[in-house]
């Protein structure tokens, strides 16, 4: 324990020599000093000063639960205002040192990949967290000698976490952001990304707020953990020295995106990982494809298939057991009154597809396509969407069936096994490959750029569904509109 | 003290080193020479451990720049292509920063650091910040952070770059001596006449190839042939070369002069000499016509891929 303390520190004391030059070099450059000093000094002030004035006017007209809900707004916003100078900080002590060549001495030291990334991370997170906690602290102040109102601590718990964790969410994806680009300018129309959904996030915070749900924040805090972990995971994928030294310039080649994107679709699995070792000439090998790449990818990809099939059986659980909480009236259930004709008569609710295979295959394509797009937003998160809330209905339903008195067993073997035993696995196959495309870019194998890592995964996300996964959605809405209906008949309906 | 052994180097499809294979041995400096985009500071950043080799290795003062990369960096001073300063900072707090990444005690950061700033002439200087130096301080404060922590083998890529002629003397002096303590040295330079006053030998890099190495001398008589000599005399050589035929052919002659080739200029020379005299020409002068290394050069670089 003791020798791994040790180590442990003498990791991060290597880190920290960097991040004290940084902040000395931060706290050098007046376009940072002054607007965090204004920020941190001056606008908790006069938050203050806000809160006490909207209170008095707010009472005199009988309304001071405003008044009260507007300090925890003014507490967030004093403590978010100078971590906004965490991202501008860190493209510039990540992109920024790039581009005037100070990053390469540094890379030429004995450090590792990770003390650097450390060292600067902390670097850019630590003037700005200070400054923010200090502006909490004055405007906290502030409040009290003011209207003599103390937030309470758990309030203060939260905008902490919540101020802290947005801090390194901007700082980890401006290090994702700054690996990609190899100029300041290029990094700032990347910022984006980070600007919008950070901008949202404390609109989202503001409403919260008010509406003085402080439970959410919880939630919010948890949610930005997460996105801690994946950004700071690409980042310490992405901040490397062959990264850093091996992209050279900005620029946007539709060709070599295609060329690569063919060498990934073309090629075996094993190939497309060594893209640089060449290859034979790329051409369409169906017979290959079908007996060695896709149980290839679908090795490879063992650990999504079991993520997502997992999360398919916790749906169906966590449907049953919601199914107690919103009991539908048991005549909703009443299959003796089936017409035999079969299910094409019945009316749909309008969300459902008619029942035509083809509407069947396009409903369920569409929500899987929609699912495979979010995936690619979200880090793959996203994919599961279509799967859960599909799968929770069904868990939901058969708890539903099961208090109407029937068998919920029997129900999924007639109801969902016709045609089910073909398009869950379909399903699980598009979404596990969804969920892989989104979170291709997390860590990108080695040797692998983070843009080789998408395309890498889009060809075989593309493989997969237009090989396996469509034909076999394409049998299962067959299977859907004229087998089931019929077994459903057969076994309950008639009546 | 560097063995690079096939060392190539890919990015995505381009080949930027091509299986290099050289040796650098302790006590000696090799120029690397080749025009732009050669492969030069890519083979610098894989002898440094900053890049890895696609394939080939390489090992530094004994360590494999892969396996072993943190201690080639521990043991390898480097000069990158750009100074790359802290422009808002002084050299003693910037060196001080630097020598605390390379481990070094607060006494050796202090003593390293202002005998290095003497010996380059940046004493005096020291409390400027270092944005306000002109670009040849800015290069000689870099070559002073490659050797703050006394490295064994330094790679200096175009190391008198932007420098007056007489910095560029003092940072040549320093290079030389740091060769006479047996470091081991590799210099990138476009700087010909330096290669050839620097280097004992010469790798001369294209396209990431390694298309001539050797001594100045032998590269010279690689590729521009035997030395070219030429011999003045006082009066006419009219009719002097039918008689000289059994020991030289005369290349060229105009008015008092002629040359030839001498591919071992002790036999040739001496005998020439005593014709000569028998003959009754009275000898002025008889010297090698120089030839430089840009000939050697522009004959390599302007060769067809």
């Amino acid at each position: 324990m003791r020798r791994w303390l040790r180590e442990w520190w003498a990791y991060l004391d290597m880190a920290l020599v960097i991040t004290r030059r940084e902040v000395r070099d931060s706290l050098r450059d007046w376009r940072i000093v002054v607007p965090i000093v204004v920020l941190t000094l001056f606008f908790p002030m006069l938050a203050s000063a806000t809160a006490q004035a909207a209170m008095n006017w707010l009472v005199k007209y009988g309304a001071p639960l405003i008044g009260t809900r507007v300090i925890p707004f003014l507490l967030m916003v004093v403590g978010f205002f100078p971590i906004s100078f965490s991202l501008i900080i860190a493209l510039e002590t990540f992109v920024g040192e790039r581009e005037r060549h100070s990053l390469e001495p540094l890379l030429a030291m004995p450090l590792s990949d990770g003390q650097l990334y450390v060292g600067k991370v902390l670097a850019a997170t630590a003037v700005p967290l200070m400054a923010s906690y200090l502006g909490i602290g004055v405007y906290v102040l502030g409040l009290y000698f003011t209207i003599r109102f103390v937030p309470p601590a758990i309030l203060l718990l939260q905008v902490f976490l919540l101020t802290t964790a947005e801090a390194l969410v901007m700082v980890a994806g401006a290090v994702v952001v700054s690996s990609q680009t190899t100029s300041v300018r290029a990094a700032n129309l990347l910022a984006s990304f980070i600007i919008v959904p950070m901008a949202l996030l404390v609109q989202g915070e503001a409403v919260i707020m008010f509406w003085a749900r402080y439970d959410v924040l919880w939630w919010i805090v948890a949610v930005l953990l997460v996105a801690n972990l994946i950004l700071i995971r690409m980042g310490v994928r992405l901040f490397n020295r062959e990264e850093l030294l091996g992209r050279e310039i900005d620029q946007l080649s539709l060709r070599r995106i295609g060329k690569r994107f063919l060498v990934f679709l073309l090629r075996s699995p094993e190939e497309a990982l060594r893209p640089w070792l060449g290859g034979g000439a790329l051409r369409v090998d169906l017979w290959r494809w079908y007996r060695r790449d896709i149980p290839a990818l679908l090795v490879r990809h063992r650990l999504s298939l079991g993520i997502v099939t997992a999360l398919m059986v916790i749906s169906l659980v966590v449907g049953w057991f919601y199914a107690t909480q919103y009991a539908l009236p048991a005549q909703f259930f009443d299959f003796r009154n089936l017409p035999e004709s079969g299910f094409a008569d019945l009316e749909m609710p309008g969300f459902l597809p008619r029942l035509s295979p083809w509407s069947i295959l396009f409903f369920n394509l569409r929500s899987l396509a929609a699912g495979a797009l979010l995936a690619v937003f979200s880090f793959g998160v996203m994919a599961f969407l279509p799967l859960m809330s599909t799968m929770g209905v069904v868990g939901f339903l058969a708890r539903q069936v099961a208090l109407a008195g029937y068998d919920p067993w029997s129900f999924l073997a007639v109801f969902i096994l016709p045609h089910g035993w073909l398009e869950l696995p379909a399903v699980i196959l598009f979404t596990a490959f969804a969920l892989r495309l989104g979170a291709s870019v997390i860590a990108p194998p080695e040797g692998l750029t983070l843009s080789d890592s998408l395309l890498l995964a889009l060809a075989d996300f593309i493989k997969v569904v237009l090989l396996v996964a469509i034909p076999m959605l394409v049998a299962a809405a067959f299977l859907e509109v004229y087998l089931t209906p019929w077994i459903v008949v057969q076994v309950f309906g008639g009546g | 003290m560097i063995v690079a052994q096939a060392l190539t180097k890919k990015f995505d499809q381009f080949t930027a080193v091509d299986a290099l294979t050289f040796r650098v041995r302790a006590g000696e400096i090799l120029a690397l020479l080749g025009p732009n985009g050669a492969g030069k500071t890519t083979t610098v950043r894989m002898l440094a451990a900053i890049l890895n080799p696609t394939s080939g290795w390489a090992t530094v003062a004994g360590f494999d720049v892969v396996r072993e990369a943190r201690t080639v960096r521990q043991h390898v001073g480097v000069l990158t292509e750009m100074p790359g300063l802290y422009l808002r900072m002084t050299a003693l707090p910037y060196l001080d920063f630097f020598g605390r990444l390379w481990g070094l005690s607060a006494r050796q950061r202090a003593q390293r650091s202002e005998s290095l700033l003497r010996r380059f002439g940046l004493w005096e200087t020291r409390d400027q910040r270092i944005g306000e130096y002109s670009k040849g301080m800015k290069q000689k404060l870099a070559i002073i952070r490659a050797m703050l922590h006394d490295p064994p083998v330094l790679l200096l890529d175009e190391p008198t770059s932007a420098m007056d002629p007489h910095s560029a003397k003092l940072v040549r002096d320093a290079i030389v001596s740091l060769r006479d303590e047996r470091r081991a040295i590799v210099v990138c330079t476009h700087n010909l006449a330096e290669a050839e006053l620097l280097a004992d030998r010469i790798a001369i890099i294209r396209l990431g190839r390694l298309v001539l190495l050797g001594t100045p001398r032998e590269l010279k008589a690689q590729l521009l042939g035997p030395p070219l000599m030429e011999v003045r005399l006082i009066g006419s050589v009219d009719g002097l070369a039918p008689r000289l035929a059994d020991i030289v052919q005369v290349e060229a002659q105009g008015e008092g002069w002629f040359c030839y080739r001498a591919t071992n200029p002790v036999d040739v020379n001496p005998r020439l000499l005593r014709r000569l005299a028998a003959l009754g020409q009275q000898v002025v002068t008889i010297s090698e016509v120089p030839r430089t290394l840009e000939d050697v050069y522009l004959r390599v670089v302007e060769e067809p891929s």
